[in-house]
């Protein structure tokens, strides 16, 4: 006796089982993204997705990040006088929104390229002094806005095994800060504090664990931060003073003024977030590994420059497919409401690629309420992701869910059967250039951009074939 | 004499409770004389030194150690196993079924029910993906779905021989699999034969008239009307016809089919003749036996006797000199229609299971509403000299098909004949639904082949 069915389809079917009395489950099975039938069926039976897919999957889990320095960004991605990085997909000055567009004139400014943000914005619409391209093509990943200019200092993240690396800017906190699109002169104290002091003191301290064979494993405090109630975009709370634990000593001993170490302790103590710009990397870092794979459906960057919502495939090469990105649903701070929010910003779902963030939900109650929902909510929101997830990651695991694995590499053919779209924890950005951070909450990426993917890998698998049968 | 065996593993977290729980199952593994699973934290570092145990100097509070003292080296094998399937069961999830949401796709669904045979029956165009999902995660699907293209099928097909792994279908409407009925399916009991067959009604119409005479079949498996076309080349029914092989309650193979394309039906004789199970051939096409023959004949290997096939209620004289086969079974229809022709009868036989019918509506085995409004204008026409019908009972079939149809042959002009075909265990009842019909004025027979006979002698009475 054959001792359990799956049935997926017709009910009446699945009932007919189950009058002989023999056990059936039943999918909840619905139509797919519209018009997506045939390039699902092509891909479905593309001889190298199957194993595709499970070594691409393999990468990104092999992958261990360790931060290995903190150089400034011309010498740490090459960036030169005039240039600067930005979240997301490429766009150019005259699409960019207005946190986009904040945070470059600031960072004009921070370079000395111009003396008023005012004077930025002439400097950007002539265009002929600067050039703008995105993190994610110099190995790197910005929060929000992204922008990184040659003189801030990044993290430098590398894989032992592989030696492949990484970067992120330091983060600044929360509120009114450059990444948020805001540009005042506080804004600018900040940074150049940051340039002054925190970046040549972190440099030597990680340098300093370096050479005492004590890295900092940013892969092994994601795993324990996440089952201290950080899901490593919103809340990244335990990492943050975990950090300050593996740095303290080498900071305290670094012979450098105490009272600017003092500051320096303080000043990431007092950021819950000064973890998420070595969580990011970290993600990328993995992700980075699956680029590439012939035949895998995964994705390895989701990316949004506060105008366009863009993916990445590890199938499809260095191709973007964008869509309109979206203004997520959350909270807001203070007087600011949905009139004032910009449409969803920032490399940092960088970390829901890789199943932290959203696809974490259920390891971080504590901001549910947060990001507008309830812990039920939380534990169905990882369950979902489950579902277009092609596997878990072993070494993060959540303990309310029995220790499961986070789900881990977004496939777009779950993706468009589903139409269940990866779930986002991101912070709001205002509408307005200069004006900061408004408020946090929930977004998805547009639906649109996993079929255009999927018309993309289906093409590839379709020449493939063309290639392999003898005519 | 013991041997230590230390190993150091990195990118691999689990919390002390679970490490715990999984030395303590290693501990119990035969051979093994202690184990401890632990991160490399200073605590736990001191007391697996204090075991005895030498531990590298790499290990560090972020790496996982695996460390076993064995009484012989053989037993390592069986320690490993056990570290990685009590880690593995340390992750597992385990949650209540009420507060999850129902799976979304295939895989999904067999993520929690590994092994399971997979039912497939979603629109034709989505059908090769979730099929595939069954394939990959090792379990036999049957795809009941039709307007699935060839090239998929061949593709799905290609994917599963690799893997020793069956399809039935696509447009599979008959299984039973070691006793449970899959589709539309008749009930029977386990017995002696094996089928494989290329048509759902066929196959049906064979598992009533065998369990009529009293002899039961373990497994019908189904492959989909084209594997033996020379596009498919019969892949599904190899695997199928291997299955039936190595089961031992299996004393004869009937393999239901229309008859392969010539290269297919020679490879599949040479592979037949290589079976230790004799395989025998229902073949249907111009020229060749019936399914009741073939039936017959597949009797008479088994040494049992041929039972008369029943025949209920009495007919009219047919008035005018056409024979309307309105047919839910293609494989009936199609039988029907190698006697009509032979006999040289004006036929207008219609299968309302075919794809042109069923196009966004269901199966007629389902709703009989296409079938009846059929109904309804040939007995109107004077041309019509007897209708012939068949009733398919079976799991998967409606609940009483003659409680609407036999308010529509009573009364009505032309004779009219008809099949019903089902067990004396399908839920319907074969008994009433023959009773039902009988007395409504049609003639009913268990056997297609007598039915349609029985209406070209009546047609022959008026030419």
């Amino acid at each position: 006796m054959t001792d359990h069915v799956v049935s997926v389809g017709v009910d009446l079917l699945a009932q007919a089982v189950a009058d002989q009395a023999a056990p059936v489950s039943q999918v909840d099975w619905r139509p797919p993204l519209a018009g997506t039938e045939d390039d699902l069926a092509t891909v479905a039976l593309d001889p190298l997705r199957g194993a595709a897919n499970a070594d691409a999957l393999e990468r990104v889990l092999g992958v261990q990040a360790v931060l290995v320095d903190v150089l400034p960004a011309h010498e740490a991605v090459g960036l030169e006088r005039g240039e600067f990085l930005h979240a997301g997909p490429p766009i150019a000055w005259d699409r960019a929104s207005g946190p986009l567009r904040g945070a470059l004139m600031g960072g004009a400014v921070l370079e000395g390229l111009v003396d008023t943000p005012e004077e930025a914005a002439e400097l950007f619409e002539g265009g002929l002094h600067v050039r703008l391209e995105p993190c994610h093509h110099r190995r790197s990943v910005g929060p929000m806005a992204g922008v990184v200019t040659p003189s801030m200092w990044m993290f430098v993240l590398e894989d032992p095994a592989t030696g492949a690396r990484t970067h992120c800017t330091l983060n600044e906190g929360l509120g009114k800060v450059l990444r948020y699109g805001a540009y005042s002169p506080e804004v600018l104290t900040r940074l150049r504090w940051m340039g002054e002091v925190l970046g040549p003191l972190l440099q030597q301290v990680v340098r300093a664990t370096v050479a005492q064979e004590a890295p900092v494993d940013v892969t092994a405090i994601l795993g324990q931060m996440l089952q201290m109630g950080d899901e490593a975009h919103n809340r990244n709370r335990a990492g943050t003073l975990m950090l300050l634990r593996d740095l303290a000593p080498a900071m305290v001993s670094s012979g450098t003024d105490p009272a600017q170490v003092a500051e320096a302790l303080r000043f990431i103590g007092g950021n819950d977030h000064f973890f998420l710009n070595l969580a990011m990397p970290a993600c990328k870092l993995a992700l980075d590994a699956g680029r590439d794979v012939p035949g895998s459906t995964m994705v390895v960057a989701m990316s949004r420059n506060g105008t366009d919502f863009g993916i990445q495939v590890s199938g499809t090469g260095d191709e973007w497919f964008t869509g309109p990105a979206q203004v997520a649903d959350g909270l807001y701070l203070g007087d600011y409401g949905p009139d004032d929010a910009n449409p969803d910003i920032g490399d940092s779902a960088i970390t829901e690629t890789a199943g932290l963030g959203g696809f974490a939900m259920a390891t971080a109650p504590a901001i549910v309420r947060f990001v507008g929902g309830s812990v039920p909510d939380a534990l169905a929101t990882t369950r979902r992701m489950q579902e277009i997830a092609l596997g878990e990651n072993p070494r993060w695991s959540i303990p309310i869910l029995e220790f499961a694995g986070v789900p881990t590499g977004i496939d777009v053919t779950r993706v468009c059967r589903t139409g269940i779209l990866p779930q986002i924890n991101t912070g709001m950005a205002g509408r307005r250039a200069g004006v900061g951070q408004v408020g946090a909450g929930l977004v998805n990426p547009p639906e649109e951009i996993f079929p255009k993917a999927l018309t993309r890998l289906a093409a590839l698998t379709r020449e493939r074939a063309a290639a392999t049968t003898p005519s | 004499m013991t041997t230590d065996h230390v190993e150091v593993r990195s990118g691999v977290y689990a919390d002390s409770v679970t490490l715990l729980q999984v030395s303590r199952q290693v501990q119990q593994v035969p051979g093994v004389a202690t184990a401890q699973v632990a991160m490399a934290t200073p605590l736990n570092v001191e007391v697996l030194e204090r075991m005895g145990f030498a531990l590298p100097a790499e290990a560090t509070v972020n790496h996982l150690v695996v460390a076993v003292r064995l009484e012989d080296d053989a037993s390592l094998e069986g320690a490993r196993a056990e570290v990685e399937r009590a880690l593995a069961d340390g992750r597992r999830q385990v949650r209540g079924d009420h507060e999850e949401a129902p799976p979304r796709t295939t895989s999904a669904a067999l993520r929690h029910d590994p092994g399971a045979l997979v039912l497939v029956s979603v629109p034709g165009p989505s059908a090769a993906v979730e099929a595939m999902d069954a394939l990959e995660s090792g379990s036999d699907v049957m795809v009941f779905s039709d307007n699935v293209p060839v090239e998929q099928e061949v593709a799905l097909k290609q994917y599963a021989a690799s893997r020793d792994l069956l399809v039935m279908g696509p447009d599979c409407g008959t299984a039973v699999v070691e006793g449970l009925g899959l589709g539309f399916a008749n009930v029977v009991a386990p017995g002696p034969v094996g089928i494989v067959a290329a048509s759902g009604t066929g196959c049906q119409q064979v598992l009533a008239l065998l369990d009529h005479a009293g002899v039961g079949v373990g497994t019908a498996y189904g492959v989909g009307g084209r594997d033996l076309s020379a596009d498919v080349g019969g892949l599904a029914t190899r695997t199928a016809l291997a299955r039936l092989d190595a089961d031992p309650s299996v004393e004869v193979a009937l393999l239901i089919s229309k008859p392969p394309a010539d290269d297919v039906a020679r490879d599949l004789t040479a592979y037949t003749e290589s079976l230790g199970t004799p395989v025998r051939l229902a073949l249907l096409g111009a020229g060749r036996p019936d399914l009741t023959a073939a039936t017959e004949d597949l009797l008479h290997a088994l040494g049992r006797d041929v039972p008369a096939w029943p025949v209920r209620g009495e007919t009219r004289a047919a008035t005018g000199h056409v024979l309307q086969g309105l047919f839910v079974g293609g494989t009936m229809k199609q039988e029907a229609e190698l006697l009509v022709a032979a006999a040289g009868v004006e036929g207008r036989l219609v299968d309302f299971g075919d794809d042109e019918y069923t196009t966004g509506r269901a199966h007629p085995m389902i709703d009989p509403g296409l079938r009846l409004e059929r109904l309804a204008e040939v007995v109107a026409d004077e041309a019509t000299g007897v209708v012939l019908m068949d009733v398919v009972l079976g799991h998967g079939a409606e609940e009483d098909p003659a409680a609407s149809l036999a308010p529509a042959i009573r009364d009505v002009r032309p004779p009219v004949i008809v099949t019903v075909v089902g067990t004396a265990h399908d839920p319907q009842g074969l008994e009433r639904q023959v009773d039902a019909l009988a007395a409504a004025g049609a003639e009913v027979h268990l056997s297609n082949a007598m039915a349609t006979r029985r209406a070209l002698e009546i047609l022959g009475g008026v030419r």
